[in-house]
């Protein structure tokens, strides 16, 4: 099986707080610590096993720039055959439906069986995988949990529906999926891994390799702009308890007592 | 105005909440607009459905098949894309089955699409203007949707204050169904397993997320509880890396849960999590991170590490019930 995973570097939210910049147009980018989005390397991990299990190579594709390679380098150091970077100036800007063309132009002139993308970045968008599929007419799937290949050119697969149920479907190939976190426990990579595959070339596709339609993408492009950004309402503000630990834990005790906490 | 229309969810029979949020939010984007309600179904229990609709949106396009007995996202997109006209503006709830059918339909028909709005402000010239959250909720947008080919927007559900409209006596029209290309077959549901501890009945949960960094401190909160006569419960990075099972999570995808108090510690508060707190309790945050969108809806707010915290607190509220004890 020939698969493709798309995937994206994001500021890491468990690393970072992150703040609005002075001018208000977009977050304090300065000290972020960057690194692969997370559903993203859940779904690099389920690539990689099902290829243990049936065979075939993974390849793992990113929109972006210089910056981003690291995150390519880091996920064939797990196990992913090939890196692709696809970069162009002309690409910067771009929205979900951008992005979404730019990949589907490389799938046309390439062949995958299935493409994963993490469940959603750091935007929430949760949108280049569908709209990827729809391009492709592909079939899609969101929240995939569990992935079972079947005979006959097709995939069993559970999505995540409300309450903890799962659903259970059954997809034809080549189809597109987006991979929920928790579907396995991604295997770690050490330093010497990420060495190992320092000079592994990494091909990089530009606008004009890909016959690209250029009308939907780049900032021109979109349909969909980002205006500024804001700090959140504060609702309605948490009363904060302040002090050594032993005060304010002798604070809580008695407001605790009063909501029916001590029991 | 672009004409708008809200697809509408179901289930057994009965409309779900979200209809009315979606009503709610076509008003946000025209004062005046007169949404028309678009769903799709089988059999006698979608055919309520259809006439319970009539009370609140003036038309009511039903699209029946026996292949859109169960909401398959992938067959209810083809449904939608065959009758909705060109450049109509359409609302759904950004659940899991917005997430699975909305952005394949903005390219099927041609339409912009944003996902999880928080807010419509209104629209101005070619392009509505809403509100969404990034990071996990740690920062808000505004953000342009360009509507003059349409636009597919996916509203978080709980975020638009329900409205219904008074234009009893609306009238179901029905659509054809498509013909269908099935790649995608639903085949069944699983129910989640009810595990150990059931934490919809517990009147105290402390409740712990990724802070508490690995599996061996679980144990921490676990004493915890133990001292408030509660259990712990968990947010999805817990279950994720496997330190807790999954009938211990609280959220969208988890349990609902509706304790008297909700210890939150090391969780950051993104809405899927919020979306399982239910009956209004009594939350506290426990937070490294001063600007935790955790902090904006607890009612008490503590910035401290969670693990040197908890034990100091376990141990007060030991202190605390001896010394009960022995005044008896």
């Amino acid at each position: 099986m020939e698969i493709l995973v798309c995937a994206k570097r994001v500021p890491d939210t468990s690393e970072n707080e992150i703040q609005l910049n002075d001018a208000g147009n977009d977050i304090e980018r300065d000290d972020l610590v960057y690194s692969i989005n997370e559903p993203d390397n859940y779904a690099v991990e389920e690539a990689l096993q099902m290829v243990e299990r049936a065979g075939g190579t993974v390849t793992v594709a990113t929109v972006g720039g210089e910056d981003d390679e690291e995150i390519l380098r880091r996920e064939m150091a797990m196990g992913a055959k090939n890196g692709v970077m696809i970069s162009d100036e002309a690409f910067e800007g771009s929205d979900g439906k951008g992005i979404a063309t730019i990949l589907k132009a490389y799938v046309a002139k390439n062949h995958y069986d299935l493409i994963l993308t993490g469940v959603q970045a750091e935007d929430g968008g949760a949108q280049v995988g569908g709209m990827l599929a729809a391009m492709l007419d592909y079939p899609f799937a969101s929240l995939v949990t569990s992935i079972e290949v079947l005979d006959g050119g097709k995939l069993k697969i559970s999505r995540e529906i409300e309450g903890g149920n799962k659903e259970i479907n059954e997809i034809d190939l080549p189809c597109v999926l987006s991979i929920q976190t928790g579907i396995n426990e991604p295997r770690y990579v050490g330093m010497r891994g990420i060495r190992q595959v320092a000079s592994v070339p990494i091909p990089t596709f530009g606008a004009d390799d890909l016959g690209v339609d250029m009308a939907a993408v780049g900032a021109a492009g979109n349909k969909v702009k980002r205006v500024d950004y804001f700090v959140p309402p504060a609702g309605k503000g948490a009363e904060m308890l302040e002090g050594a630990p032993e005060e304010i834990a002798d604070k809580l005790i008695v407001l605790l007592k009063a909501k029916g906490g001590l029991n | 105005m672009p004409r708008i229309f809200a697809y509408i969810q179901h289930k057994g029979g009965v409309v779900d909440d979200t209809a009315a949020e979606l009503f709610a939010a076509a008003r946000k984007i025209d004062a005046a607009a007169t949404p028309t309600a678009v769903v799709t179904g089988w059999g006698a229990d979608f055919d309520a459905v259809c006439q319970s609709l009539c009370g609140s949106f003036a038309e009511v396009w039903k699209i029946t098949s026996e292949a859109l007995a169960y909401p398959n996202a992938e067959l209810v997109r083809q449904a939608v894309a065959s009758v909705v006209p060109a450049g109509s503006i359409l609302l759904v709830a950004h659940d899991h089955f917005g997430w699975d059918f909305s952005p394949g339909l903005s390219i099927k028909i041609n339409a912009g699409f944003v996902s999880d709005i928080l807010d419509i402000e209104g629209v101005a010239g070619n392009s509505v203007k809403l509100v969404r959250q990034e990071f996990g909720g740690q920062i808000s947008t505004h953000v342009l949707c360009d509507i003059s080919t349409g636009a597919v927007l996916n509203l978080r559900p709980g975020a638009f204050k329900p409205a219904e409209g008074a234009a009893a006596g609306g009238q179901v029209i029905e659509k054809p169904a498509p013909a269908f290309t099935a790649k995608r077959r639903y085949i069944e549901t699983v129910v989640a397993e009810s595990g150990d501890v059931d934490i919809t009945k517990e009147k105290v949960l402390v409740s712990i997320g990724r802070g508490i960094g690995e599996k061996d401190n679980v144990a921490i909160a676990e004493e915890l509880a133990e001292a408030l006569g509660g259990a712990v419960s968990c947010s999805r990075p817990v279950v994720d890396a496997k330190w807790m099972e999954k009938s211990r999570q609280v959220g969208s995808s988890g349990k609902t849960v509706k304790p008297k108090v909700y210890m939150a510690c090391g969780i950051s508060g993104s809405f899927q999590h919020l979306a399982g707190l239910k009956g209004n309790p009594f939350i506290v945050a426990i937070n490294k991170n001063p600007k935790a969108p955790i902090f904006r809806v607890a009612d008490v707010g503590i910035v401290a590490d969670m693990l040197e915290f908890m034990p100091v607190l376990t141990g007060k509220v030991q202190e605390e019930k001896s010394a009960l004890v022995g005044k008896r």
